[in-house]
């Protein structure tokens, strides 16, 4: 069963790229999303199996190698995390392919768009289903192969290529972490396989520094998958890709791989010294500098994508305070509501012509009452209206950050205000106001087709509710479904901390209070003054280096990739004039000994026959010699 | 004794250095032939010199030794030596008609 789950996807991907271009675009798109849902009933079958046993299903394919006592098996394993993961991306992996049928629909490269998403699928699929660190590897690697492929998806327009390679060799230094990683299991622990990792931990067969080391590691791996900083740079970036691949790769999926790596050796995490805080501290600098950052960003997708890295920090803080529950929780809600809202970005987008600049939308929610309902359901999930599902998760993560430390709460309170800051902006200024586009965009503006809009109402259903997986304790007996539900799954199981019910209701306070100033200064600003962002030589100095990203691209232009060029540079001069001295000598050499022996073979026979001669008598005066002289 | 016999029996008598002189000096008279000549025709008839040279040798030795394997050489020399004066030959004839010349000394267009 888990064999067919990951097959599906790869079966799509080989029949869209040989057979896809003779195909009509809407019955490829179709079928390439039927692999999808079919991976997704499948899913569900998963989900109920590993409920009603919590340890696991495994599967074993084939043997990768086997040496001496080390073997390495390619396995499939699902319990309860990989369920939930299964689900979110093989559930929303189907709703984005639904959506890309239009919005795709005049693209040439269709049948190539359908393959590379359902590829992407497949690596995903591979990724959480893998039993082992190499397995997983094997899927990590595939997905940031089809992330450059989408994001580099038109890539007749130079910059777009760009970003691609960009987005490809960042995850390229994440990955040599987990890399490092993987060998040091192997040598340390002589085996690939999550459990064995994770009992060798525990049974202190592994030496402390060993853990911590491995686990930062990973942590690095994390970091670039799951755009943290410094490794963050490559997700805003990655929007050149087409709307719905931001939406599936660099949104709900596979950024969470990194969130999904951490929570799946949660028993090495928990007995390492050190890494937790680090991951605490990068999460929480990464939420607050991305939503810093996406105060000031016009371009409706880099909004998007800064509050994605925002949330991603989100969860890092869940785990690195040991809310491994809570982070998965936010993982899943977020899925929902960030796919939604990029997903109403493409239908915005789509009915702006390709305009992705804010400052020449306004007032859209006249001629798209879908996309602005959905949008604006998003809008408040991810801000934390109350009983919305970004309500729950964000606040499950706000409450185990205040259990663990006081100040680490407040800062991350602050990122979550900077939450309905930036989004309020973003919403106020797209659908509120006086349209500001051009007249022939005007008469273009349309509400998007039904396959289009049906995935946008599906998933603000799932943004409304999605808070019920995972009830918080005061609403009684339902509490904590999805958190007693994976728990049998994480190795070492924390103790709960009761709070009072006081305090609980003090921090939910804070959540809608953050949520109420927010919306009420953006409201005001934004509606009341209609407010338009600036234009870029209008912005005071705070705003332009807010808009610059902070410089942070220039910065590593200047400290990393000018140095690795003048290098390059510097080699290439020395391969040219140093190294390539040696092949070119002793291709002047032979040219000249070459130029001379040409001259013997004139063309004239008599020449030849002469020289035979002689030739003749020099061996037969040589054999003579040589015969005399062994004799 | 039959004259036929008393003839062969001459050839006994010569000693075999006889023989080799002989033939060493057909051989150089051959080679001297094919470097100074350049008449196609010259080359070629030296070069069956040279060939026929070897062959008294073997003959003669063959027959100083009582081993008929030289004869049996001689054999296949003759045949490739016809097979050879053929094909040479036949280039000649088209050498010539190309040329309307059998001067060797003019057939020098590949150079290095």
């Amino acid at each position: 069963m888990l064999a067919w789950i990951v097959l599906l996807p790869l079966l799509g991907f080989a029949f869209s790229i040989l057979l896809g271009k003779r195909l009509p675009k809407q019955l490829l798109g179709f079928i390439a999303s039927a692999v999808v849902l079919g991976s997704f009933i499948l899913s569900i079958n998963v989900f109920n199996s590993v409920g009603a046993n919590p340890t696991g299903i495994t599967e074993k394919l084939f043997t990768f190698l086997s040496i001496d006592k080390f073997d390495v098996s390619f396995t499939l394993f699902a319990d309860r995390i990989t369920a939930v993961m299964l689900l979110v991306i093989t559930g929303v992996g189907f709703l984005i392919h639904l959506y890309s049928i239009s919005y795709m629909s005049s693209d040439e490269g269709f049948y190539k768009f359908f393959a590379y998403m359902n590829l992407f699928v497949f690596n995903m699929l591979i990724l959480v289903l893998g039993s082992n660190l190499l397995v997983l590897f094997f899927g990590w690697e595939g997905v940031g192969l089809c992330s450059y492929l989408l994001i580099g998806f038109w890539y007749q327009n130079a910059s777009f290529g760009k970003a691609a390679r960009k987005a490809f060799i960042m995850n390229r230094i994440g990955d040599l972490g987990l890399l490092l990683a993987i060998f040091l299991c192997a040598i340390h622990v002589g085996s690939f396989e999550f459990t064995e990792i994770a009992e060798a931990a525990q049974s202190g067969l592994l030496p402390e520094h060993m853990i911590t080391t491995i686990c930062f590691l990973l942590f690095v791996g994390a970091m670039g998958k799951s755009a943290q900083i410094p490794l963050y740079t490559w997700l805003p970036d990655a929007m050149a890709g087409p709307t719905p691949v931001s939406a599936l790769i660099h949104a709900a999926t596979m950024v969470t791989a990194g969130v999904y790596l951490i929570v799946r050796n949660q028993a090495m995490f928990m007995l390492s010294s050190g890494v937790n805080d680090f991951i605490l501290i990068i999460g929480l600098v990464t939420s607050l500098v991305a939503a810093v950052i996406a105060l000031k960003q016009n371009d409706i997708k880099k909004v998007l994508a800064y509050s994605t890295v925002s949330q991603l920090g989100f969860m890092f803080i869940a785990l690195g305070v040991g809310a491994y529950s809570a982070a998965m929780f936010h993982l899943v809600t977020h899925a929902f509501f960030k796919a939604l809202l990029f997903l109403g970005a493409g239908s915005i987008i789509h009915a702006m012509g390709d305009e992705q600049d804010m400052r020449k939308m306004g007032g859209l929610r006249k001629v798209m009452p879908i996309t602005f309902i959905t949008f604006l359901i998003g809008t408040l999930a991810i801000t934390g209206f109350p009983f919305l599902s970004g309500f729950f998760s964000k606040d499950e993560i706000l409450f185990s950050a205040f259990l663990n430390n006081k100040l680490i709460w407040g800062m991350a309170v602050i990122s979550a205000a900077l939450t309905g800051f930036y989004m309020f902006r973003l919403l106020f200024v797209v659908f509120f106001g006086e349209f500001r586009g051009t007249k022939e965009q005007e008469s273009h503006l349309h509400e998007s087709p039904l396959l289009m809009t049906l995935p946008l109402m599906i998933l603000a259903v799932l943004s409304v509710f999605g808070g019920l997986l995972n009830l918080p304790e005061y609403l009684g007996s339902a509490a904590g479904k999805l958190h007693h539900w994976i728990a049998p799954n994480l190795p070492i199981s924390k103790n709960p901390v009761h709070v009072s019910h006081s305090t609980e209701f003090m921090l939910l306070g804070v959540a809608i209070a953050i949520f109420i100033i927010a919306f009420v200064f953006q409201y005001r600003k934004y509606v009341s003054k209609a407010v338009i962002p600036e234009s870029d030589e209008d912005m005071g100095k705070p705003a332009t280096i807010l808009a610059n990203k902070l410089y942070v691209d220039e910065a590593y232009d200047k400290l990393f990739v000018e140095p690795t060029e003048s290098l390059g540079d510097a080699s290439s001069w020395f391969d040219r004039n140093v190294i390539g001295l040696i092949p070119k000598s002793i291709k002047g050499w032979n040219s000249a000994l070459a130029r001379l022996m040409a001259r013997i073979q004139n063309g004239n026979i008599e020449y030849y026959l002469v020289y035979m001669t002689i030739a003749v008598f020099l061996i037969l005066f040589l054999s003579a010699l040589t015969i005399k002289l062994w004799n | 004794m039959s004259l036929l016999e008393s003839t062969f029996h001459i050839f006994e008598h010569v000693g075999i250095s006889n023989y080799l002189f002989l033939s060493v000096l057909l051989f150089s008279i051959g080679l001297v032939g094919v470097l100074y000549r350049r008449n196609a025709i010259v080359l070629l008839m030296c070069i069956e010199l040279m060939l026929n040279a070897v062959n008294l040798m073997f003959v003669s030795f063959s027959s100083y030794m009582g081993d008929s394997n030289g004869q049996l050489f001689v054999f296949f020399i003759m045949v490739v030596a016809a097979a050879e004066a053929a094909v040479g030959l036949a280039i000649l004839v088209s050498i010539y008609r190309n040329t309307r010349s059998t001067d060797v000394s003019f057939l020098d267009n590949l150079k290095g």
